[in-house]
């Protein structure tokens, strides 16, 4: 029962904070909305005993992420009127598509349950069960190939970001590495044979 | 009792909302970005639903796989946002026409 009411409050906060997200004009209260949305669905997740990813959501969405997407946001001066000036022309088509798409997806959701004798719920962990330790037993045994192409994919957006966003400027001082690797001392010093002055 | 459904039901609501909000933003890039990372929320609802439903903890590691892929997906994003404003001085994607797809 009391699980219950929590699921419901975190559940109605994370649908306000999801609306929040599309419909305010302002994209950084918007931002704030998404990390409100994140830290919803983390609380659900914690609800559900899937801690390890619970956390994770928390440190990386909300630590990284989100305060990546603050930072864009902020740094680029964006005219919030002139931005947002379709918000009424599309709002009604993306409204209603929206409505028919929950309204079938929950008439399909729960017309199992209906028909069913399994109610949906959760299995009970058993005695000293830990998600972390579970979680880990199977993504470095099972899933090692694929945890290596993640790492991969994250060495991939490392270099995509710094060299999508690198940009040559004219006239800045800096150092050419290679002209100073190929430097050799005899480009440097002149070593000049001269004779030796008499003394006077 | 609050099991698969409910979750199921949730993962939906918040489905429809992120897809209503790419119609509705259609001139803000960043916020379409934002309903992006919205709809892969929900179907990381759906893997720790079924995670947990089913008792296989495969499923909360393809949630871990798709933060993964998602973190790497907005780096990329926003880099390209930044590059875009730096040379158009707009984010508008009705302006974005040159191309002329």
């Amino acid at each position: 029962m009391f699980q219950a009411i929590l699921f419901y409050t975190f559940a109605a906060v994370l649908i306000g904070a999801a609306m929040g997200v599309i419909f305010s004009r302002n994209p950084v209260h918007a931002v704030m909305f998404l990390v409100l949305a994140f830290f919803q669905s983390s609380l659900l997740w914690l609800l559900a005993e899937a801690e390890f990813l619970a956390i994770v959501l928390i440190l990386v969405y909300v630590g990284a992420v989100m305060v990546l997407f603050l930072f864009v946001v902020m740094m680029i001066d964006i005219n919030v009127e002139r931005v947002q000036g379709g918000l009424v022309r599309y709002a009604p088509l993306g409204l209603v598509i929206a409505g028919l798409m929950v309204v079938e997806l929950v008439q399909l959701i729960w017309a199992r349950s209906r028909f069913e004798v399994a109610t949906g719920g959760f299995a009970a962990t058993p005695e000293g069960y830990s998600n972390t330790e579970a979680l880990g037993a199977i993504l470095y045994t099972e899933h090692v190939y694929a945890f290596e192409i993640a790492a991969v994919i994250l060495l991939l957006a490392i270099v995509a970001a710094i060299s999508l966003t690198m940009r040559k400027r004219e006239g800045l001082k800096v150092q050419n590495i290679t002209s100073q690797v190929a430097a050799r001392a005899k480009d440097r010093v002149r070593v000049v044979k001269m004779e030796a002055e008499k003394r006077q | 009792m609050i099991g698969l459904y409910h979750y199921l039901t949730i993962s939906a609501i918040l489905f429809a909302l992120a897809v209503a909000g790419i119609f509705i933003n259609r001139r803000n890039l960043i916020v379409l970005l934002m309903c992006i990372e919205l709809v892969l929320l929900a179907v990381n609802f759906n893997f720790v639903a079924f995670s947990r439903y089913l008792g296989d903890e495969t499923g909360q590691a393809f949630v871990f796989f798709i933060l993964t892929v998602a973190a790497a997906e907005a780096a990329i994003g926003l880099a390209i946002l930044v590059v875009l404003f730096r040379n158009r001085r707009s984010i508008n994607v009705q302006e974005l026409d040159s191309m002329k797809g």
